[in-house]
């Protein structure tokens, strides 16, 4: 697909979108190398000049061995010369690259700090990742290797041609046919192959799908003793897997022999043709043209390797092209979320939180995923969302912290519009707490006090007292080093359960005016959530709770209670009145607990 | 001279980065293991070796021919050229290097078949290997790192083997060789070029140990900044609600600093290689000719021998850090190669020994006795004490407890998932200690809460391994789960496919499980109840094909709803990994005990 080479397609991508990542210094460091390289490409084109005059004395009767010496020592101090400058060029693009990465990397992960959940959702998290990572390391690879040779190998090519024209046609002629038949091989095979490397990656990620299909349904698989089943599932794959893995490598396995014999036979032609050269020449003329003929032999060869070295930048070009392209995507992606300007509290409004007119849609969606939703909760009540998945539960609350910024209406805390406040000043009167659980890797302590809240540090005594309303106590406590126990990056090394209730303790600590519980007391057992949301309902009197639910347990004391359907409101009221005049609700509440029960609570 | 060694580098690379070589823990022990995991391959790979050699071997005699080609033009320099001798020693050095390129091509090419069907075996092992272990190391092992057993090290293996082995004997012949015939040909330039190199090499190899150092640190370095711009990125709603952004900065501006520290060392020395290599074959090309043309003086060599030279000093130079980069991929490989066998060398599930009976699916009434038992995971904390119950045919079972409590165990212990050191568990009375596991599995149907479906069509995630049955079987357990209409709906029906996250809901996948275990039709049912949120109408759906499912078998379930709970025959309290309680629902309230306290605490105003 991207096999052929589009160059201008390359300068705007590499060039324009992210070389302006180079600084000024950046650009001095480059044309230095650029100097150094010519300057190296030029004495290395010289020591054939040098080999020549050396077999020319030790050719001829009567050299004096100082002539020779003269010679070699000049041949040896282009050989030194070209080596520091190349040692000179190699630190410098390897500093130029090297920060290239650095500056790159930093702006592409700040971009993304600051996207919303909205270009989040776009690129998809696990696809952001590997641009931030596996593509910034694919363009590096390509610019230190590739600086190198793109501007060498060109130079060098052109040059070596260039002094090897004028010495003999014939000599020219076979170089010029040696290296077609390599560029040819060169190509063709890759035209073969590279296309088959990518169905390599394809056919991998599908092993790597099966194992984990595999581990995943290890219980499963035993239960139904389908351990043959699932094996020879395994075995379609991995041969389709080794029969392109085998031709690839077959492929590439005679391309080394190839280059070694077109090199060693081009070597021979010039000394075979050579000979003929010498024989119908004048005796005068018999000598040059067997030093010539040796210095030929040796421009040939960089002539060989430059082209070379061409082919590979071709090869690797494609690579990088989509890497840069996939960064470049993320860098010309701006944040639909602006900052507003309001960072002191101006209204006596204090944790008041009102949905007024509400709609959602996805910018690429065609459906409202909320429709005209109004609502509000006072300072110190606790709000319940409640329906049925899809309903759009998540979205009303993920509008509050402007994760998304509403299609219609007005979100309104404090009595202010969520636009208009400056975003880390709006976060600070918020305690978030999502769905799925989120564990940092570090201690306990660490998770707890997670981020800034705007306010002097959260003391000790703070966090224990979080931890303890969070019921996460005992757990903690028995933990080996207590709140300074190490938690693993995604809470690996604790429960669901665990994780949700330290969750909840994060947002305890940040003393918030409005706790948003988005489901998270759904890993826990009735108890526990139970006991939990008593103790929370002691300590934070003042603050409003906005509660996402799926179970009735959990909602039966609300204030006041939304029933959402297909993104609209169809009820609101106490459990009593919803369980009256509700008709959803009332489905929702019988699936779950029997009649008495209700009538009971 | 010329870095034709160099491409021959970078091929090996394979155009990616510089591989790290990562050291085995006993590298000789891995080596010698890898050979016996090859055994069948190994006459293949000898001749591989022995085609490199022989064409290394070739490669020079080059040079040697090349002196009587020189020495017969330098003679026709002054005289007449004797074509003839030229003819065919140009004709024979031709043929040679054919032939030579001949078999690094068929040495390439066997080797490439010998890597991928290891590679092959390897996978088949493992995969196989998966199926028998015992389920306890998969709850103490993550998949992640089996994952890149299966595939990222057993590529490295083939990789290494296809491309390195090869080139390693090749090189190292031709070193050797070319050391004999530089001395063969004449002692004193040998020595001479060998001297001039020699410096060259010992500044290589300290700068490629260097190298592999700060390539090490930085693929340390780059493992933390990736880790946390993935803990960033998947956790950014988080870290935005708390304004933990700054903080994210700053921490990742420190490791991005480390990482380009590291960076830029490993490619500076890295990138230095090539031009002392390239200063090497100057320096003895220069060497060679200032004591070959003394020689000559002297006429104790003619002209030929120099031109020889020159090329044999290019044939000894250039192996050098070919061999460097074949031992350090040898590592790597042994590296991945233990990390595969220490997986294949696990301890396997315990042979079963004392199969005596056999239990027929139809027959089974339906009968569980657990006499007195005791188990335990780790063999020192007793999760199970001593817990005794019989069970009657078609009578429900509820498992209850909070998060945490151990119902799994349960299952793990009637499935046989594990074995029991004390007691016994009967079914009809008979020891399931005498029952294969695959006995035991045919009796049971068991649905999990994560709904474990796979990539594949609705047909074969329903019909699953079981043999000769029918589109009008499956639709009709559809029916009896209530998923008929969602399927038919479906583009495709029976035959779409089922791709990780699509249109198939939460609900609608439990369903498809169920239908599933409608199938397969055994006497005995676990069920493992969902408390993950699917809609009302669903979960009303699952409900009822649960219950569905219940009928006329003996069944486990690890309950979550009241209404199961209550209507069950004997409900099992769990908590912290033993059964504390156990009964009917009456009964454990009447005892007002754990039961009663769970019971009640979710109705409490």
């Amino acid at each position: 697909m991207y096999g052929y080479l589009n160059i201008k397609y390359l300068i705007q991508i590499i060039m324009l979108k992210l070389f302006k990542n180079f600084t000024k210094k950046d650009y001095l460091l480059i044309l230095i190398s650029l100097l150094l390289i010519v300057f190296q490409v030029w004495l290395d084109l010289k020591i054939p000049d040098y080999m020549s005059e050396i077999t020319k004395l030790v050719q001829t009767e009567g050299s004096q061995m100082s002539d020779i010496l003269y010679q070699g020592g000049f041949m040896l101090l282009c050989a030194f010369g070209s080596l520091v400058s190349a040692i000179i060029v190699c630190y410098l693009t390897s500093l130029i690259s090297a920060s290239f990465s650095l500056n790159l990397r930093k702006n592409l992960f700040e971009k993304v700090e600051n996207f919303s959940m909205q270009e989040i959702k776009k690129f998809s998290t696990s696809s952001l990742i590997t641009r931030t990572t596996n593509d910034i390391t694919n363009i590096q690879m390509f610019i230190s290797m590739g600086m190198q040779l793109i501007i060498k190998a060109p130079i060098t090519a052109i040059w070596a041609v260039f002094k090897i024209l004028n010495k003999s046609w014939q000599w020219s002629a076979i170089t010029g046919v040696a290296v077609l038949i390599l560029l040819s091989c060169v190509i063709t095979l890759m035209v073969i192959v590279l296309p088959r490397f990518k169905k390599v990656q394809k056919l991998i990620d599908n092993i790597n799908k099966l194992t984990r299909e595999n581990l995943t349904g290890i219980r499963v698989i035993r239960a139904f003793n389908a351990e043959k089943y699932q094996e020879s599932k395994f075995e379609e794959g991995n041969d389709a897997l080794t029969n392109t893995q085998t031709f690839n490598q077959k492929a590439m396995a005679s391309l080394s022999p190839v280059i070694y014999l077109i090199m060693n036979t081009l070597t021979l032609s010039i000394y075979f043709v050579g000979s003929h050269l010498i024989d119908s020449a004048s005796m005068m003329d018999k000598l040059p043209i067997f030093s010539n003929m040796v210095v030929f032999s040796s421009y040939a060869m960089q002539v060989i390797m430059s082209f070379l070295m061409l082919a590979m930048i071709f090869i690797m070009y494609p690579r990088a092209q989509v890497s840069a392209d996939r960064i470049a995507e993320v860098l010309n992606t701006n944040s639909t979320i602006k900052d507003g300007n309001i960072d002191k509290d101006t209204t006596n409004k204090k944790g008041e939180l009102e949905f007024r007119n509400v709609s959602f849609k996805y910018p690429d969606g065609d459906e409202y995923i909320l429709k005209n939703i109004s609502f509000t909760a006072k300072k110190g009540e606790t709000v319940a969302i409640i329906g049925s998945t899809g309903s759009g539960k998540t979205t009303l609350v993920n509008l509050i912290p402007r994760f998304y910024d509403v299609t219609d209406g007005q979100v309104l805390v404090d009595g202010i519009d969520v636009k208009e406040y400056k975003q880390d000043f709006l976060h600070n009167k918020l305690g978030y707490v999502p769905q799925k659980a989120i564990m940092f890797s570090g201690s306990v302590n660490y998770n707890v006090t997670y981020g800034d809240n705007g306010k002097a540090e959260i003391s000790k005594e703070k966090i224990k007292k979080a931890i303890e309303i969070a019921q996460a106590q005992d757990f903690v406590e028995k933990m080996p080093k207590a709140y300074e126990s190490h938690i693993a990056q995604g809470g690996t090394n604790i429960s669901g359960g665990q994780k949700q209730r330290l969750a909840i303790a994060r947002a305890i600590a940040r003393d918030p005016e409005i706790y948003i519980f988005d489901d998270s007391f759904s890993a826990l057992d009735y108890k526990t959530d139970y006991t939990l949301r008593e103790e929370l309902k002691k300590y934070t009197k003042d603050s409003t709770n906005i509660i996402v639910a799926q179970r009735i347990g959990t909602i039966l004391t609300a204030d006041k209670i939304i029933v959402l359907e297909h993104g609209e409101c169809v009820g609101i009221g106490t459990h009593k009145e919803l369980l009256k005049n509700c008709k959803v609700y009332q489905e929702i509440a019988y699936s779950q607990l029997s009649k008495e029960e209700l009538e009971n609570g | 001279m010329d870095n034709d060694e160099d491409y021959k580098k970078k091929q090996q690379h394979g155009f990616g980065p510089n591989r790290v070589a990562e050291k085995p823990k006993n590298f000789k022990a891995a080596i010698i293991k890898l050979i016996r995991y090859l055994n069948k391959f190994l006459p293949l790979i000898i001749v591989a070796l022995i085609l490199s050699s022989f064409a290394s071997i070739l490669e020079i005699i080059g040079p040697n021919r090349l002196r009587d080609l020189t020495n017969k033009k330098k003679k026709g320099l002054m005289t007449n050229m004797n074509f003839d001798a030229i003819n065919s020693i140009a004709l024979f050095l031709f043929i040679i290097y054919l032939i030579s390129a001949l078999f690094d091509f068929l040495q390439g090419i066997i080797m490439a078949i010998v890597a991928n069907k290891f590679a092959q075996k390897m996978r088949t092992k493992i995969s196989e290997k998966i199926n028998k272990l015992p389920l306890r190391y998969f709850d103490t092992h993550s998949y992640g790192d089996l994952l890149s057993r299966v595939t990222n090290d057993v590529d490295t293996i083939a990789i290494s083997l296809s491309q390195s082995l090869g080139s390693l004997v090749g090189a190292t012949t031709l070193f050797i060789s070319s050391i004999i015939m530089m001395f063969y040909t004449n002692w004193i330039l040998a020595i001479t070029g060998i001297t001039s190199s020699l410096l060259g090499f010992i500044a290589m190899f300290i700068i490629m140990n260097k190298s592999q150092k700060y390539f090490n640190a930085r693929q340390i370095e780059l493992g933390k900044l990736n880790g946390h711009i993935e803990e960033i990125y998947s956790n950014h709603n988080v870290v935005k609600a708390y304004n933990g952004g700054k903080e994210a900065s700053s921490k990742f501006d420190e490791l991005n600093q480390s990482v380009f520290e590291c960076n830029k060392k490993s490619r500076f020395l890295s990138g230095l290689n090539q031009p002392i290599m390239n200063f090497i074959g100057n320096f003895s090309y220069v060497s060679v000719c200032v004591v070959g043309a003394l020689l000559t003086m002297n006429n104790s060599i003619t002209f030929g021998v120099i031109v020889a030279f020159m090329l044999y000093i290019r044939l000894f130079t250039g192996p050098l850090s070919q061999i460097a980069q074949g031992m350090t991929n040898l590592q790597t490989a042994a590296a991945s190669s233990e990390r595969v066998f220490e997986f294949l060398e696990e301890s396997e599930m315990e042979e079963e020994k004392n199969i005596t009976k056999h239990l027929d699916v139809d027959k089974v009434e339906g009968n569980v006795c657990f006499d007195h038992i005791k188990f335990s995971y780790d063999g020192e904390k007793n999760v199970i004490k001593d817990f005794s119950c019989d069970v009657q045919k078609g009578q429900k079972i509820a498992i209850v407890g909070p998060t945490g409590a151990g119902k799994t165990t349960m299952v793990n212990l009637l499935m046989k998932f594990y074995d029991i050191k004390d007691g016994d568990i009967k079914i009809d009375g008979v020891s399931t200690k005498e029952l294969s596991r695959e006995n035991i599995h045919d009796l049971f149907i068991m649905v999990l809460q994560d709904t474990w479906l796979f990539n594949g069509t609705v047909r074969d995630n329903i019909r699953y391994n079981k043999e000769n049955i029918t589109d009008e079987q499956i639709m009709e357990a559809c029916k009896t789960v209530g998923i008929d209409k969602f399927v038919k709906s479906l583009p495709g029906g029976l035959d779409y496919v089922l791709t990780g996250s699509d249109s198939v809901s939460a609900g609608q996948k439990q369903l498809l499980t169920i239908a599933r275990g409608m199938i397969k039709n055994a006497p005995f049912l676990i069920l493992d109840e969902a408390t993950s949120s699917v809609d009302t109408r669903t979960e009303e759906l699952v409900q009822k094909a649960m219950d569905k499912l219940t009928e006329g078998r003996t069944s486990f379930i690890i309950a979550h709803r009241l209404s199961t709970i209550k209507n069950a025959d004997i409900i099992l309290v769990m908590n912290e990994g033993n059964i504390i309680e156990q009964g009917n629902h009456e009964e454990l309230m009447a005892k007002n005990g754990f039961y009663a306290d769970l019971y009640n605490s979710q109705f409490k105003k």
